[in-house]
């Protein structure tokens, strides 16, 4: 066991060398939860679109369940997609157990319901004001749904990231169906998981840095993208 | 601005359908709840001209246009454009709302976003924007337009649409008399190029400018329909009476 002090610079020095180990397990990372990040978007964002401008019954138990997903157990949504792509599962012929691609669909089951909720919100509030306009220029759900990603698309790039941020930091899922296998489905959290157990808290450290610079990086790069859409008064 | 009344085959692309005028209400109702916020109106308008629509405020003025337009159901009553109902008409009229609905996109996006959407002639969104004097602002945000350059930007879409029937709510509330001037001059070009117009205003001033015929609403009622050449000089209800002398109508 290492004393915070030493691990803290051990962890320093693996960023700042670029170690081969933990850039890759930086890169999986990042390429697992962006790619679930624009899955869960595709079918998120139309689907928040829909139910934000639709009336139907039973709209309001539509709700409730969307706002109720959005608190998913990441370890039952692992559980679950474990249970479907395990060899006896209903998937299992497709192998995909232990691969970055099941931590793709457990993380995209994750955060869909995250991005459905929050776009409905942000549409829901935006169709409240365009909705007599596009009305009076007999406009198509299509048409309809199209416009208000479209001009909703700053607000939305925060629901994007609400997403990522929930994908990349959550470890519960991640670990039932990627196993956490070196060099194969080993992602931050993962390995910080293992690696604090193993008691080598500089490569925990080091990918807890890394966690936190990427979380600060993107927060950054959406605000200064939110700030100068204000300024033009498109978000 | 200029004038663009030389420019109609520019400006309009209208197809030749049967014609959705005249226009016949008839026993109109609208109630919310126990109150009916119109109560029997009952009103033709012909196929040419302008129509302007006055009345104190809660009159029922705006809720009438939403209703010819189709934007919204009558409790009881008859809206009939020439033998459709108001929905099966509604995209060959076009509503100017009195605080322009603007997307987040810049001006010339906001012309392209509705010529795209019907089908129009994207060819068409430059001799619109000098028709309404915003051409050099085509690359702007549209929400950073002034209040007048954002409801001329309005009624260029509006005109997008190429409308048999223009409908106005208040669209000069609120604006500079220059501005006000622009809006009526893009209206009254309109109207020459055959659109028929129906305008609401508590600007007495501008309604005498405007108006081939006058609607005078009081409590959701009719009080009052006819040529403006008679409605200024000589109203025949006590409440049109009033509101042109200036008095308080409630």
């Amino acid at each position: 066991m290492q004393n915070l002090g030493d691990a803290f610079g051990l962890a320093v020095a693996l960023v700042v060398s670029g170690d081969a180990d933990l850039l890759e397990i930086v890169a999986l990372s990042l390429r697992v939860s962006l790619t679930a990040t624009a899955i869960a978007c595709l079918i998120g964002l139309p689907l928040g679109a829909l139910v934000a401008i639709g009336r139907f019954p039973g709209r309001n138990a539509v709700l409730i369940v969307m706002n109720a997903l959005m608190g998913l157990p990441p370890v039952v949504v692992g559980l679950l997609v474990y249970l479907h792509l395990s060899r006896s599962g209903p998937l299992g012929f497709l192998g995909l157990l232990y691969t970055p691609t099941a931590m793709i669909i457990a993380q995209t089951i994750l955060i869909a319901p995250i991005v459905a909720a929050l776009s409905r919100q942000v549409l829901e509030d935006l169709h409240a004001e365009y909705a007599e306009q596009f009305r009076s220029l007999c406009l198509t759900r299509l048409q309809t749904v199209r416009a208000l990603i479209w001009d909703a698309r700053y607000s939305l790039l925060t629901v994007g990231l609400a997403g990522f941020g929930r994908a990349v930091a959550e470890v519960g899922a991640v670990i039932i169906v990627g196993g956490n296998i070196d060099h194969l489905t080993r992602v931050m959290t993962t390995a910080i998981a293992l690696e604090t157990s193993k008691g080598d808290l500089a490569l925990a450290l080091a990918l807890g840095i890394v966690l936190l610079v990427i979380a600060l990086g993107v927060n950054a790069a959406v605000h200064s993208v939110r700030v100068t859409a204000a300024r033009q008064a498109y978000a | 601005m200029r004038d663009t009344l030389a420019m109609t085959s520019a400006l309009t692309g209208r197809a030749p359908g049967s014609p959705i005028l005249p226009l016949a209400v008839r026993d109109l109702v609208l109630r919310f709840g126990d109150t009916a916020v119109l109560d029997g109106v009952t009103l033709d308008l012909g196929p040419a001209g302008c129509t302007v629509v006055m009345g104190p405020n809660g009159s029922g003025k705006s809720l009438l246009l939403k209703l010819l337009h189709g934007l919204m159901r009558p409790t009881s009553g008859t809206i009939d454009w020439a033998g459709r109902a108001p929905a099966e008409v509604t995209a060959r009229q076009a509503l100017v709302f009195q605080k322009p609905v603007l997307l987040r996109r810049s001006v010339a996006a906001n012309i392209d976003f509705v010529l795209k959407a019907r089908g129009g002639d994207r060819a068409r969104r430059a001799a619109l924007l000098d028709h309404v004097g915003l051409a050099h602002k085509a690359g702007q945000p549209a929400r950073l337009l002034s209040g007048g350059e954002a409801q001329r930007l309005a009624l260029a879409r509006a005109l997008a649409t190429d409308p048999e029937v223009l409908f106005l709510d208040e669209p000069t509330a609120s604006l500079d008399p220059a501005s006000v001037l622009a809006i009526e001059a893009i209206v009254g070009a309109a109207r020459a190029r055959g659109t028929r117009i129906v305008f609401v205003t508590h600007d007495i001033g501008q309604a005498r400018r405007m108006a081939d015929d006058v609607v005078f609403l009081h409590r959701g009622r009719v009080a009052e329909h006819g040529p403006a050449a008679g409605f200024f000089p000589e109203p025949q209800s006590a409440a049109a009476r009033d509101y042109l002398n200036g008095r308080i109508v409630v």
